[in-house]
């Protein structure tokens, strides 16, 4: 770089070659020479091998064997089914929390409001690591705080990481617990720019508050509650940190998701055809659902 | 009068509980590593932090290499910023201030590509960098994602607040194209630069899953493959992993605690209001 724009000054001292009509070119070079090199190459590359299989040390072209591999494969059922329990139930819950805490931090009556930001944020700072680790001493059955305070107030501890169902309400916990406060600030600054008068006007009309939530709040809030959703729906089908870390997909593949299931074939059994076949279907899923949310916005 | 004080007190109690919540495991991982293992894991629990930090850290460093780690994860992450902001802002200067053939096709790209998972380009990755023998390098987790689509177009976005006369301007002065960009266009960018590089380096601190794939060895390990590995060995010691986790979470923390304001502006994409 530093070689790149020494060259360029000295050339433009003799009226060289960079003017206004080259320059942008220059400017743009080294992004776009990243972008051909480390995203467009791969994505394609990606996508031919996922049209072949290893024999031998080579890969050779295989057709649709390993898309109709994947299509018989119950692992791969297990781990979508999965990820689409998750996206079902941890999304929602998650965008509601993150849609309450949203309008409590608008409310006119509250001080402190950056006090609570800053509370309710923290957790989305913090690597999805660190966070599954904090939560596998908490959720721990025998020794952890949350058994600790449920047997305290006299129910039964809860084998959190060792029981299939359970395990899928950690990994839902988990992410709940990192993410709301990444959706709030999103949400609450799309609450801030919804003009006051609308507000006023309904309240002279003798508007309820749920009126005014569900008239008012709600319509000029859904650009904001799409973008939310499908950057969730994204991070849903990309889910690896918190399973690989909290449970290692266990037990029983109870919280294998999509995307550790593609790790898996491609890092632990170097099966990179069939990985690559994995991340295609990935990749339409995401684009069907951001699809589909879009439409359901826009018909509505 | 009455049931607005009643409403505000439901208000604070409600959000209050959510802060118990949301902080409230940061705490235990204060007490976790400051306290024996046995202290953390018995019935009840230990509540308070105790006074074995030293020796959770002397046990941490002989079971892995934290320290290497940490530096690891800091010299990663501040030269990803440095080259993503510097590869970024350049593209986004030109996006945003010069009409170019071929502009609108490959901003377009860069836009798509922002759709498409990362999971469709790790496996061709890791091919292209175990062939150069890149493997357990700094540069194979640094390089991949230095052109950051998302960098690009907010500070395109940004970009597009200088007025064309000013560029005019200097460029009647004589000045060259490449002074005008380093003197006169990235000075006014600061704020947005800020909360675009701090936005980065959250990203590359906690980033794990391509580092996990392509530092395999040891003392190259980022703190999150090193945490990662830490709590998959069988006799796991939760004194050292809550110090461990401390290490990775405490230095991102007190970054956001300083500079909050760039760090949610930096996720909208521009200016907060209070």
């Amino acid at each position: 770089m530093e070689n790149v724009s020494k060259k360029v000054q000295t050339n433009q001292y003799k009226g060289g070659w960079i003017t206004p009509k080259t320059a942008p070119y220059i400017f743009i070079l080294p992004a776009l020479l990243l972008f051909l090199a480390f995203t467009v190459y791969p994505i394609i590359a990606s996508f031919l091998l996922s049209f072949q299989t290893r024999s031998g040390g080579t890969y050779t072209f295989s057709g649709f064997d390993n898309y109709v591999r994947l299509f018989t494969d119950p692992i791969f059922y297990k781990a979508l089914g999965n990820t689409f329990i998750i996206l079902i139930v941890q999304v929602p819950i998650m965008l509601f929390l993150a849609l309450l805490l949203a309008v409590f931090l608008n409310s006119k009556l509250l001080n402190m409001r950056g006090f609570y930001r800053v509370s309710f944020f923290t957790p989305a700072v913090t690597s999805l690591v660190a966070a599954s680790i904090i939560f596998i001493l908490l959720l721990n059955a025998d020794y952890g705080l949350i058994n600790y305070i449920l047997t305290s107030i006299g129910l039964e501890k809860i084998n959190w990481l060792t029981n299939g169902f359970w395990a899928k309400v950690s990994l839902i916990i988990v992410t709940t617990w990192r993410w709301t406060g990444y959706n709030m600030v999103i949400l609450l600054a799309g609450l801030q720019n919804i003009p006051n008068d609308l507000y006023e006007a309904a309240s002279i009309d003798g508007a309820s508050p749920i009126h005014k939530f569900f008239h008012i709040t709600i319509p000029q809030l859904k650009p904001v509650l799409l973008f939310c959703f499908v950057l969730s729906t994204i991070g849903t089908f990309q889910l690896f940190d918190e399973p690989y870390n909290l449970t290692s997909g266990g037990p029983n593949n109870a919280t294998l998701t999509i995307t550790y299931y593609l790790y898996n074939q491609g890092f632990n059994f170097f099966d990179f055809g069939y990985a690559s076949a994995i991340a295609y279907v990935i990749v339409v899923f995401i684009a069907i659902l951001s699809w589909l949310q879009f439409k359901v916005v826009k018909d509505d | 009068m009455k049931s607005i004080y009643v409403k505000k007190s439901l208000l604070h109690f409600s959000l209050i509980v959510g802060v118990i919540i949301s902080l409230g495991p940061f705490y235990w991982m204060i007490v976790g590593a400051t306290n024996p293992s046995g202290d953390v894991l018995s019935f009840p629990p230990k509540i308070i932090p105790g006074n074995y930090f030293i020796e959770n850290l002397t046990n941490l460093s002989e079971a892995i290499p934290i320290i290497k780690a940490l530096f690891n994860s800091a010299l990663i992450a501040i030269v990803f910023v440095l080259a993503s902001l510097l590869v970024c802002s350049m593209a986004g200067y030109a996006f945003a201030k010069f009409k170019f053939k071929g502009s609108n096709i490959i901003f377009s790209s860069f836009l798509l590509a922002m759709m498409i998972p990362y999971q469709a380009t790790i496996i061709p990755l890791f091919q292209i960098f175990g062939a150069l023998d890149w493997i357990n390098t700094y540069h194979a987790v640094i390089l991949p994602q230095i052109c950051y689509p998302f960098a690009i177009f907010l500070i395109r976005q940004n970009m597009k607040g200088i007025p064309d006369s000013m560029i005019e301007a200097a460029r009647i002065d004589g000045a060259g194209e490449i002074s005008i960009f380093f003197k006169l266009a990235l000075p006014t960018m600061k704020p947005a630069l800020a909360a675009v590089g701090i936005f980065l380096f959250t990203h590359q601190w906690n980033n794990f899953m391509w580092p996990l794939i392509v530092m395999t060895s040891s003392d190259m390990y980022t703190l999150p493959v090193a945490l990662s590995t830490l709590a998959g060995l069988n006799s796991v010691d939760y004194g050292q992993l809550m110090l461990g986790t401390a290490i990775s979470v405490l230095p991102i923390m007190v970054v956001f605690l300083m500079l909050q304001k760039h760090f949610v502006s930096g996720i909208l994409g521009g200016s907060v209001k209070e």
